[in-house]
């Protein structure tokens, strides 16, 4: 057997290592397992749980008072008759793609590093994509028929307008939604082998075996597996550039000024990539100190995910200067305007504090010295969570308040009621990743396992 | 009390590179009607136990040709057939609006294809399994890797494969009830 077989870690950059010496196929089994398994409850998870609980009961009341009253609660009128809930949409769905980027696309890339993060980043893009959900859900004012949106054959006789890109969203964001959580799932069933040997009391046992569903890591059995895996890489990948370039067609399709352009898709996809890390990056970084992670999730990965965002973001910028560019290479009067009121108009310090967010700020991971300052990188993807929340505003909102007739001009604030359903949504996601973490392996273990450096095994009592 | 039927032997070794021998030495010596068991896919090990390739990709690939024109009529057939509805004159059958739908339901049929089809394969859910007798083959999802040579393996016999198994440098051999 040469030295550096394939199935041991071949892949040992000494100096920037992707897991902490002194680990072996044990002690990484252990330490994740025990998180969910023997770990007592801490205060820490009761108060984070307690205050995101508290969040999502917020999201009930504002949606219970929404159905009572229907949409005139919030701040939409005409013109601007998309406000918070599809900013919220797009912001969130975006959130979403980053964990599909990690868990498919690097993988197909072979990027060894993915393997600590992917787990979590996977299971923030299904929680993202449920809190995106709601938003176009409760837009359509009934939401009791939202089955209409689906296509079969009703007594009224008539089907969906298939040329229409909100048509295509329908479809777009539940098979993303769908293919997400089985991505998710599939991956983890060998974790959950893992906690299904180890836990020790019976009904946490049998809880583990049924979503395990019987797996005992069979030679054959991981061969279809990891081709499974493999082939959903490959699926996941042109799906999650779809499913943005879909989300993007519900704007540039239209002929709003501001929204009709060429440039969205690409940009879009780029955005939400970008967000997507900057969500990874705050959830990552008080995660991993909290659970004493250092050694799984080391300064490499957040160096690499700093370097991802400063790359995405370019090209975001990328996309603002085009946008910029062809208003006033068309010569088209709205076009230009339009660009013109984004950065001078009523919505001026929208639009200046995007810049800062997005493009200014993020210039500084340029430098190793940020790039490895854990608290410097924390307040960057924050701040890169709420530029993007604030793109959406302005593409949304600054295209919609000038109408083409001057007299049909209009301005937008959003209602109490929008902001609670916002910060409702951000309760749904951060309950549902705090259960996550407690009940689920939040680090693919059997992938770490094969991250070990290749040297004869401890012996240890089982 | 007696003894159940014997399903097989196991051999539990301490790292993948002495797995990967044992089950060629095996193989080499004759067995054919084996599995390993490892906590993490081990590269070339299906192969050592005997097993060909897998028919996923051709079930994933049939799956989302159905997904496709599945797709594509289910568009087609309001559209052109049963509520042709004239839109400032375009055609019926506008088919390059009807690309992404038929995109996405393609990869979602690909993907269910490829999930339920992995687990049909792999005969899951499976809620019961012998090597689960054995009490240490739960090490075999933490740090531990077996080999089972199985009693209906032609060439099997409880004493020679034991000592065969036993002058693998196995950790330690394990008779698995059925």
């Amino acid at each position: 057997m040469n030295e550096l077989s394939p199935n041991t870690a071949a892949h040992a950059d000494p100096e920037h290592p992707v897991i902490g010496p002194g680990h072996s196929y044990a002690s990484v089994t252990d330490k994740i397992s025990a998180i969910v398994l023997t770990q007592p409850l801490s205060k820490g998870w009761m108060f984070g749980f307690t205050v995101s609980f508290g969040l999502l009961m917020v999201l009930m009341a504002s949606l219970t008072y929404l159905l009572l009253e229907g949409t005139g609660i919030w701040g939409i009128n005409v013109p601007v008759g998309w406000g918070f809930d599809i900013i919220n949409f797009v912001w969130w769905i975006g959130i979403g793609h980053a964990g599909t980027l990690i868990s498919a696309i690097l993988l197909l890339l072979r990027q060894r590093w993915r393997t600590s993060i992917n787990r979590f980043a996977e299971a923030m893009t299904i929680f993202a994509v449920c809190a995106a959900g709601i938003f176009p859900l409760i837009h359509t004012g009934r939401p009791w028929l939202a089955y209409w949106l689906l296509p079969y054959p009703d007594t009224m006789a008539t089907w969906p307008q298939f040329r229409s890109p909100l048509v295509w969203d329908v479809f777009a964001v539940s098979t993303y939604a769908t293919v997400s959580f089985l991505f998710w799932f599939v991956g983890m069933i060998p974790d959950l082998a893992t906690l299904r040997d180890r836990a020790r009391h019976r009904a946490i046992k049998i809880i583990y075996g049924i979503l395990a569903m019987g797996w005992r890591g069979s030679a054959v059995h991981w061969h279809r597996y990891e081709m499974a895996s493999l082939l959903l890489a490959g699926l996941a990948t042109p799906l999650v550039v779809s499913v943005h370039t879909v989300v993007s067609f519900d704007f540039a399709v239209g002929v709003i000024p501001g929204w009709h352009t060429t440039v969205f898709p690409p940009y879009f996809v780029a955005g939400a990539i970008f967000s997507g890390f900057a969500m990874v990056m705050t959830l990552a970084i008080p995660v991993r100190a909290f659970y004493k992670l250092e050694d799984f999730i080391t300064m490499r990965h957040l160096e690499n995910m700093a370097k991802v965002m400063l790359a995405t973001g370019l090209i975001v910028g990328y996309g603002y200067l085009m946008e910029a560019f062809m208003a006033f290479y068309t010569g088209n009067t709205y076009e230009r305007f339009m660009i013109w009121n984004r950065f001078s108009g009523p919505y001026a310090l929208v639009g200046g504090a995007l810049l800062l967010c997005n493009i200014i700020i993020p210039q500084s991971l340029w430098f190793r010295r940020v790039r490895t300052n854990v608290p410097a990188l924390f307040v960057i993807s924050l701040i890169i969570n709420i530029g993007m929340w604030l793109e959406r505003f302005v593409i949304i909102v600054t295209s919609l308040h000038r109408d083409f007739l001057p007299s049909s001009w209009g301005m937008y604030s959003p209602t109490r009621w929008d902001v609670a359903t916002y910060l409702g949504t951000i309760g749904l996601f951060l309950t549902m990743f705090y259960l996550f973490i407690r009940f689920l392996p939040m680090i693919s273990i059997f992938e770490m396992r094969g991250l070990v450096p290749a040297r004869p095994e401890i012996k240890q009592p089982a | 009390m007696t003894k159940r039927p014997l399903y097989g032997l196991m051999a539990e070794f301490d790292n993948p590179d002495e797995l990967l021998g044992a089950a060629h030495r095996a193989r080499a010596a004759g067995y054919r009607r084996m599995d390993a068991f490892t906590p993490m896919p081990i590269e070339g090990l299906a192969e050592a136990v005997g097993f060909e390739k897998t028919r996923l990709p051709l079930a994933v690939f049939i799956g989302g040709l159905c997904g496709c024109i599945g797709g594509f009529l289910l568009q087609y057939y309001p559209s052109v057939i049963d509520y042709p509805l004239n839109v400032a004159g375009k055609p019926f059958n506008s088919w390059p609006a009807f690309v992404p739908v038929t995109f996405e339901l393609t990869i979602l049929a690909a993907a269910l294809t490829t999930v339920f089809g992995m687990l049909a394969m792999n005969g899951l859910p499976t809620p019961y399994h012998p090597v689960f007798n054995v009490p240490q083959f739960e090490l075999a999802s933490r740090n531990r890797f077996f080999l089972c040579i199985k009693a209906r393996d032609p060439q099997f016999d409880g004493e020679k494969t034991k000592q065969f198994l036993e002058g693998l440098k196995a950790h330690a051999v394990y008779e698995v009830e059925s």
